[in-house]
């Protein structure tokens, strides 16, 4: 055999995508994705306001960095397969080994192994994984296990889409948010994967939580000839919020208002509407909470203190800034995705009367497990030994969707209380006394165990009727409820080496009703701590479109010593929309950590980067312009 | 092909006779040997989830050659429970929140239980700079340092008869 091959010149980022428009990229185009979103009429607003800012901002590739790196194991035949491994989404990886096999569901298995940690990184990939240990099993007739070394894990699997976002606001002489304008655009790789999603979550948060009558958003994902993007919690949110919130800063320096007051007047309200036009029904009390972030943090003092401080400060002196970010997250999928996901989960009780959680939801470290036992013991009035959490296996397990979106506590776990009232209703049936004792349910479980071992009780979701959205249009209500949140960065800048050191951080949310404080307050630290490594560390180097930098020693993630004690405080208002009025947090933090940090380097710096992760390489030569002309 | 060689350790407090090869990774040896809970997220030293204490000292399997445990002690997370420090260290992470997936937790718990044995009252500082080796992607650390404070205090302040 003879093979020739000629190499074409390749498109290699976003800016050459986007400067180039090739359209022999890919076979959708330069643009394998775009969505429109407006509101209102910003055209004539732009002549008649009294300051318009424009800016531009870009994010780089993130990568996951989930300690436990990608394993599968298969077994296969002519007539099954059957899978276990580190994975989020047992039924994404059956879907995927159907269609490759050309099996039916009931001759394909996935079971979820203890995972090592997911954030997005294990939502799709996991599924070419599956599909290759598979192949290679019936191939080999025995079973095959395959386990990614880093280099390989970091070369292979989707890593956060890098960002280029060009913006536009007008505002009146008191600072009010009149139009908006949002050019968003993502790098999405050589293939499509989940990236019209993704762009379609950062397309509906790049408006922020601020009100705003005339509004354009014009989303784009260009093809580029690198591995693929996909999911990393945020899921194309942590990109467009940082964009809104640079443009708010740089809007705030130039009409000479502090950032947290230019924030303070243009928050949305209840009863407003977003740029979809959804109407903002449920309470919101953003003044409270923003207020909430400025005292705990002491924003006020230390700003004016910094401000004096650097003024003044030698040049072996830290620099010190503080920076505030607000910002929303809608919770679980988008639009109609719940509807058409119509996911199910539930309970069963067995012989002996102990109740199992059926969900597919997988555990991956952020609680799943415990909330879901915990949602049933509530609901049901027993204590947690009368209650376990079934391991994912789609043998077992009905389709809950995807652990992904937030989406798990909110609305997996919505149905699984939804099953236990339906249970404990039913042993009200039974006899049991309305205000009867966890030994006493315990006792009527055992009972009804007896004779009716094997009971499901399993709930389907179904949207409610006021959800309303247009797909077509981009109108209408895009999540069915938001969290809300205000975090604030202090940091110091070492002027020697560029070196930033966040000092401080405070992120206080309002997630609705919290199920777990201590698992909330897990994850918004967790997510934080990402988000410091997306603001200042994680950078992805690109080389001939491959990541240079695919090892633990060149692609560097924060440590114990590089991360301040973060402070999460929660404002409940349970008017969320899943059990007991809780919303989603996991994706949140993620939105609102790197803009804080970044608002804080503008004041330490007395310059604005508009590019993360700010590196000591960008930051060193804002601090010694005299070493520039040397 | 190379001849096995015998290592004769002492393994979570056992005598053992164990058979590796001469390059054989610290790592894949304990591996092989069912002890799962020492991982491996790197390879190259970075990560310290396949950290195990050699002859009480922590260390990372990864980098270490099977051979040059001859004659060792070694613990690893399966043998925590019977340490007092150790066993301080594995309540306290589960009773505050300082596991999150788990695959950092073994290097982690022994990392911090390693720190307690030579400093019995660590400030937050001390601890950070003790498990700034053990990569963690979950928690933030804020709940991790939160464990470790946890463990020092129920331990109390170090036996001064230990101590001479």
């Amino acid at each position: 055999m003879r093979v020739e091959l000629e190499p074409l010149p390749a498109v290699l980022d976003l800016r050459q995508a986007m400067a180039e428009e090739r359209a022999d990229v890919h076979p959708l185009g330069p643009v394998v994705k775009e969505i429109r979103i407006a509101k209102g009429d910003p055209e004539p607003v732009w002549s008649r306001a009294a300051h318009v800012v424009e800016d531009e901002v870009e994010s780089g590739a993130q990568e996951q960095l989930y300690i436990e790196p990608q394993g599968m194991i298969a077994w296969a035949g002519p007539e099954f397969v059957t899978v276990t491994g580190s994975l989020q989404c047992p039924y994404y990886v059956q879907h995927g080994l159907c269609a490759v096999f050309g099996l039916p569901a009931e001759q394909v298995r996935v079971i979820q192994a203890v995972t090592g940690g997911g954030f997005g990184g294990k939502e799709e990939y996991p599924t070419v994984l599956a599909v290759h240990a598979a192949l290679l099993a019936l191939k080999a007739g025995r079973p095959v296990k395959m386990v990614y070394d880093r280099a390989e894990d970091l070369a292979a699997t989707p890593k956060r889409h890098p960002s280029r976002t060009l913006s536009r606001a007008a505002f009146d002489h008191d600072g009010r948010l009149l139009a908006l304008d949002v050019d968003f655009n993502l790098d999405a790789g050589a293939y499509v994967t989940l990236t019209p999603v993704v762009l379609s979550r950062g397309a509906l948060h790049a408006a922020g939580p601020y009100r705003c009558d005339h509004v354009r958003v014009r989303a784009r994902a260009w093809a580029t000839n690198t591995p693929p993007h996909g999911a990393f919690r945020g899921f194309g949110a942590p990109q467009s919020c940082l964009a809104i919130e640079r443009l708010l800063d740089k809007a705030a320096a130039q009409l000479g208002l502090d950032p947290a007051e230019l924030r303070l007047r243009n928050l949305l309200q209840s009863g407003d509407t977003t740029a979809t036009g959804q109407v903002m029904r449920e309470e919101i009390d953003l003044t409270g909470l923003v207020e909430t972030a400025l005292e705990l943090s002491d924003y006020r003092c230390l700003r004016a203190e910094f401000a004096r401080a650097n003024a003044v400060a030698g040049p072996e002196d830290p620099r010190r800034g503080v920076g505030l970010a607000v910002f929303l997250h809608g919770a679980g999928f988008t639009g109609s995705g719940e509807k058409r996901l119509a996911s199910r989960a539930g309970l069963e009780l067995d012989g002996q009367g102990v109740v199992q959680v059926l969900a597919a939801s997988t555990e991956i470290g952020q609680g799943a497990a415990t909330v879901f036992q915990q949602i049933t013991c509530g609901a049901l009035g027993v204590t947690h030994e009368q209650v376990r959490v079934a391991q994912p296996d789609t043998a077992h397990v009905p389709d809950s969707g995807p652990t992904v979106a937030s989406r798990t506590t909110m609305v997996v776990g919505g149905l699984v209380e939804r099953a236990a009232l339906a249970l404990r209703a039913a042993l009200v049936a039974d006899g049991l006394a309305a205000d009867a004792d966890p030994a006493a349910v315990a006792r009527a479980l055992r009972e009804r165990g007896r004779s009716h071992g094997g009971e499901r009780w399993i709930e389907s979701y179904q949207q409610p009727d006021w959800v309303v959205w247009d797909e077509e249009n981009y109108r209408g209500d895009a999540y069915p409820t938001f969290a809300w949140a205000a975090y604030v960065a202090q940091l110091a800048v070492d002027p020697l080496t560029g070196e930033t050191r966040v000092e401080e951080f405070t992120a206080v949310q309002d997630i609705g009703r919290v199920v777990n404080p201590l698992l909330a307050a897990g994850q918004i630290e967790g997510g934080v701590a990402q988000g410091i490594g997306f603001a200042l560390l994680e950078d992805v180097r690109w080389q001939a479109g491959r990541m240079a930098n695919n090892r633990l020693s060149t692609y560097i993630i924060p440590t114990a010593l590089d991360l301040p004690r973060i402070r999460a405080h929660f404002r409940e208002t349970p008017a969320g929309y899943g059990p007991a009025g809780a919303k989603g947090v996991g994706e949140l933090p993620l939105d609102g950590t790197a803009p804080a940090v970044l608002a804080a380097l503008d004041q330490a710096l007395g310059a604005r980067l508009a590019r993360v992760p700010a590196l000591p390489e960008q930051i060193l030569p804002l601090l010694t312009p005299e070493a520039t002309h040397a | 092909m190379p001849e096995p060689v015998v290592l004769r350790v002492t393994l979570n407090g056992e005598p053992r006779e164990l058979s590796c090869l001469p390059g054989e990774r610290l790592l894949d040896l304990l591996r092989g040997l069912g002890l799962t809970g020492v991982k491996e997220g790197c390879g190259e030293g970075e990560c310290g989830a396949c950290a195990v204490l050699l002859d009480g000292r922590l260390v990372n399997s990864c980098l270490v050659s099977a051979l040059q445990a001859d004659g060792a002690t070694l613990l690893t997370i399966e043998g925590a429970g019977q340490d007092r420090e150790l066993a301080a260290v594995q309540a306290a992470f589960a009773e505050r929140g300082g596991v999150q997936c788990g695959i950092c937790t073994p290097g982690m718990v022994l990392a911090a239980g390693a720190l307690l044995k030579r400093s019995a009252q660590p400030a937050e500082e001390e601890i950070r700079r003790a498990l700034a080796g053990n990569l963690c992607r979950c928690t933030g650390y804020v709940r991790v340092v939160d464990s470790v404070l946890a463990a020092a205090e129920r331990l109390g302040p170090p036996d001064p008869s230990a101590q001479e």
